[in-house]
């Protein structure tokens, strides 16, 4: 086949990017290698736009065992233990098949964590539809819902948090967003750099078919109205292949048999390959006509360019082949040695022994295309938002509304679905600010979660980076947990657009700047470009999954109330922003103005001693005060709890609309027992903490001093509707 | 006394399960599915999971493992055994337990603490429960939905063989109290001679406080006694 303009760019490469392959091929490519060149070119893969601004994010600290670069970050939690987490996007292939992509989506994360040799521990996601209205909608939720449930329930994974969101931004461009958390020996971390000559390269898992080609490279463009047609390219998971898989490695990886291992996702045996050779300084040479195959007559093309699903490759010591053999044997899976390290510093693909492809591994990895895109500051608004200009509403109708709308109500619906429960170490489920998981036979645990806000991001990027960055915090601390890094799933339209890029560069400014603050390290993370379609973008939606340690975990913190008659503080202060909040939008539906600013001494200052009030456990429930402000908090205390609450009308702001529904930063509700008020009172006057003592827990009713009273039981009546009628 | 847990490919509930019985004094042993004999065992536990896959149809393919052979012979002979979950789903297939377990009817995986109610307390591995007590315990299932034919429904009422029926809290067992659209709310049987427990409600994960309840914990020291 004669490579010409049409198939470099069917191949989604550019001109330049042709001519730069020629150069450094010093000929034409053919097919093969023009595919692979297009596999690990790709946005997806190479990193290309975003490389530079990436570069910027503080990751090193105290406790990072490994930062970005490899399948996952490791963070060290003391004694032996370590953490292994990534969260990764799987947008494009979840919007044309919405099982199959979310499915796949848990799957591959997951591979990325057990890669390392670590144990999976939970999963969560981050999961953003269009409005409920649009037609594609609920299809599209029904899928992808069951698609995270069916990997994770049959391989046995607890699905423990997450957060779905609708905005018409992502009508025709849903986001899927998959985090894996793993535990792993300090002692015991495998990476994916090859060392040593002629060392076995083995091919295991699954068969290769001849799903998912070129899923990288579609996952690197716009959709447009032939997007149905790329069906093809969405691969299939097969979890139970993959609950095989995960054990058989993990049992190999008790030895010392394994080299270096990577597990075979974007652009599959490609990608894999020229990873291990790449990092080691190493040529590889791979015996095509070896590789294990699902259907008949696949070319070296397919093969290479296959994305299908539960496969890894793994360099292996010397003389390991037969026991690691048997392993995997056990485990009825294939095990096949495809071929070696070579000196060539080359990939050199081979079939019957017939060279079908050879490429300098430096031209598809450090070679490959950085580019320092364009990109300009966004145009903040101005503009205000007057309450006193707006049709008048009352506190009990907005909050009603806004408890019964599709963002703001509860999610059993979906998290029913998940098995939240299996391997027994579950101590919070989802619903609270943060799951907790205890380490399986210690007496610590690690809170998890994973949060966005891409409306505050849309308005001011910088802004919005921070705040995403201080949200997931706070919801690590008010579970008690202290928190220690972070992976980041940075979700944009097109990068070839300047104002895009621009929104790119500043989310990860406002990111960097709290991460630095809060000594809050970025340790992995996945880039996911080109969401839109027909040139129409989504909102900047950047996902920040963050691990908090509770060394001594000896019962599990949460935002219910849990007795009548005690004190509830407001932390932090109160100035009634409305900008960009869930009252705007949901009652007026104006998304006009700036989000609200944070500061970021304050913010460290009262979580950090939170976390010293809940740590000498006197406080009885906490709840940081996110979106809806602090009456959707309290609404949420009450929900599900044995009691309610009664608040005192504000003494300062006279708005109560602006009190109760405005979004400030850095707050969080306390529930403190009457008798260790004083000690919680003396601990923030000491740190010069700011709080208000704003009313008491009491039975069965949610009440506002003279301006509603509402039975606890139909509050969560009203909360739960929603998904049961959608 | 003795337990031997069955691992399948695909079983994932099998390492809790076995973390409850070591919890509860028991000598416990993994049994691989390729094995074709049992260690002694006064307890065999067939535990949850997605045995290969659930493929063709949930626990059918661990119905015809080599091992499954062993558990029935076992069963006959008096053999206690216990299958939660998957485990109560491949016990039906054997046919050491009678009914199918169907879709839920929402057609939803379901994952949740529900209720249920001690039915019969005089068996080897309810004695130590109160008759009538209300249990929280989790499920997480798609095919929990147990069905049978009216004689063997009979049966089930007339000789007590009806272990556990989903309630609400206070024990009242109705449609709203239903999780899964069981038959009579049926959440765990016995076989006639009573030596064969399969349920849906996964015990093994109610044994620690500290992550859930310790509702569980009674099933396995009634074991015990």
């Amino acid at each position: 086949m004669k490579i010409t303009n049409q198939v470099v760019e069917k191949h989604g490469l550019k001109t330049e990017e042709y001519s730069s392959i020629k150069k450094l091929l010093k000929r034409e490519p053919n097919l093969l290698e023009l595919g692979i060149f297009s596999a690990m070119w790709n946005e997806h893969c190479s990193y290309k736009s975003s490389r530079k601004h990436l570069k910027n994010l503080p990751t090193k600290g105290k406790q990072v065992i490994q930062g970005p670069g490899e399948n996952a970050g490791v963070i060290d939690i003391g004694d032996d233990d370590a953490i292994v987490f990534k969260i990764e996007s799987h947008n494009h292939p979840s919007y044309i098949e919405p099982y199959q992509g979310a499915a796949t989506g848990v799957g591959g994360i997951l591979r990325d964590v057990f890669t390392m040799g670590a144990r999976p521990i939970a999963l969560l996601n981050s999961i953003h539809f269009g409005s409920p209205d649009h037609f594609k909608t609920k299809s599209l939720l029904n899928g992808v819902v069951s698609g995270i449930g069916g990997y994770g329930n049959c391989i046995g994974i607890p699905t423990v948090a997450g957060e779905t969101k609708f905005n018409s931004t992502y009508n025709e461009n849903i986001l899927v967003n998959a985090m894996a958390v793993g535990h792993a020996k300090k002692d015991k971390i495998f990476y994916s750099k090859a060392k040593g000559l002629n060392k076995s390269v083995v091919y295991v898992g699954s068969k290769t078919g001849r799903d998912g080609i070129h899923g990288a490279s579609m996952a690197s463009a716009e959709f447009d109205e032939n997007s149905e047609e790329k069906k093809p390219t969405v691969q299939v998971g097969d979890p139970f292949t993959e609950k095989l898989l995960m054990e058989a490695c993990l049992e190999l990886m008790k030895d010392n048999s394994i080299i270096s291992i990577q597990d075979m996702g974007a652009a599959g045996l490609t990608s894999s390959s020229v990873e291990m050779a790449s990092k080691g300084e190493l040529g590889i040479e791979i015996h095509l006509d070896k590789v294990p195959c699902r259907e008949e007559n696949m070319t070296p093309y397919e093969m290479m360019l296959s994305e299908s699903q539960e496969r890894m490759l793994i360099i292996l010591e010397d003389g390991k082949e037969k026991h690691a053999k048997e392993i995997f044997k056990k485990w009825d899976l294939d095990f096949v040695v495809i071929g070696k390290t070579t000196d060539t510093n080359k990939l050199i693909l081979k079939y019957n022994n017939i060279i079908e492809g050879e490429i300098p591994i430096n031209a598809l990895a450090s070679k490959a295309p950085i580019y320092d895109r364009k990109w300009i500051k966004k145009k903040l608004t101005k503009s205000k938002v007057d309450i006193k200009k707006l049709k008048k509403i009352k506190i009990e109708d907005a909050l009603i509304k806004i408890l019964s709308s599709a963002n703001h109500s509860n999610k059993k619906w979906i998290t029913n679905q998940y098995d939240q429960m299996v391997m027994c170490d579950t101590a919070q489920k989802s619903g609270s600010d943060a799951a907790i998981i205890r380490i399986h036979g210690k007496e610590k645990a690690i809170a998890v979660s994973v949060d966005s806000s891409a409306n505050y991001c849309k308005a001011h990027p910088i802004t919005g980076g921070k705040q995403i960055v201080c949200e997931n915090w706070r919801n690590l601390i008010s579970v008690g947990a202290r928190p220690i890094a972070i992976t980041n799933c940075l979700n944009f339209g097109n990068p070839e657009n300047p104002e895009i890029m621009g929104e790119f560069a500043e989310c990860l400014l406002g990111i960097k700047e709290s991460c630095e603050f809060l000594n809050y390290p970025v340790v992995s993370g996945n880039v996911s470009f080109y969401n839109g379609t027909n040139k129409k973008n989504i909102s900047p939606t950047p996902v920040i999954g963050g691990i908090g340690l509770i060394s001594k975990f000896k019962k599990p913190i949460n935002h219910q109330f849990k007795k009548n008659n005690s004190t509830i503080l407001l932390i932090g202060k109160t100035f009634g922003h409305l900008e960009q909040s869930v009252f705007l939008e949901e009652i007026y539906s104006i998304s006009d103005g700036q989000p609200p600013e944070i500061n970021l001494v304050n913010e460290k200052n009262n979580g950090e001693n939170i976390l010293e009030i809940i740590k000498n456990n006197l406080v009885n429930s906490v709840h940081d005060v996110s979106n809806g402000g602090l009456i959707i908090t309290l609404a949420e205390m009450s929900m599900g709890s044995n009691c309610g609450v009664k608040i005192n009308k504000p003494k300062k702001l006279t708005n109560l609309l602006k009190y109760f529904f405005g979004e400030d930063q850095s707050r969080y509700v306390l529930e403190v027992d009457k008798n260790n008020l004083g000690k919680v009172e003396k601990i923030l006057k000491n740190n010069n903490i700011f709080y208000e003592n704003i009313g008491s827990t009491q039975k069965d009713y949610f009440e506002i001093q003279g301006e509603l009273k509402i039975d606890i039981k139909e509050l969560y009546k009203i909360n739960d509707r929603w998904y049961n009628n959608y | 006394m003795n337990s031997s847990v069955i691992v399948f490919p695909g079983s994932n509930c099998d390492r809790d399960i076995a973390i409850a019985l070591e919890k509860m004094q028991f000598k416990n042993q993994m049994v691989w599915h390729k094995e074709t004999k049992l260690p002694k065992s006064d307890l065999i536990v067939v535990p949850g999971g997605f045995s290969y896959g659930d493929y063709l149809r949930s626990g059918a393919i661990a119905g015809k493992s080599l091992i499954i052979n062993e558990v029935i012979k076992a069963a006959n002979d008096g053999c206690l055994v216990l299958g939660i979950c998957n485990g109560f789903q491949i016990l039906t297939e054997t046919g050491l337990l009678k009914g199918v377990l169907l879709r839920n009817q929402n057609l939803k995986f379901i994952n949740k603490d529900v209720n249920i109610k001690v039915i019969n307390n005089d068996t080897k591995f309810s004695n130590k429960y109160k008759k009538d007590q209300v249990l929280k315990i989790n499920i997480a299932h798609n095919e929990g939905n147990y069905f049978t034919n009216p004689n063997h429904l009979k049966e089930l009422n007339n000789e007590n063989l009806i272990a556990f029926r989903y309630c609400d809290e206070n024990g009242v067992v109705n449609k709203d109290s239903n999780p899964n659209g069981s038959l009579e709310n049926i959440a765990g049987i016995f076989n006639s001679k009573k030596n064969i427990l399969g349920m849906m409600p996964h015990p093994e994960r109610m044994v620690d406080n500290l992550i859930s309840n310790t509702d569980g914990v009674n099933l396995f020291s009634s074991l015990l006694n």
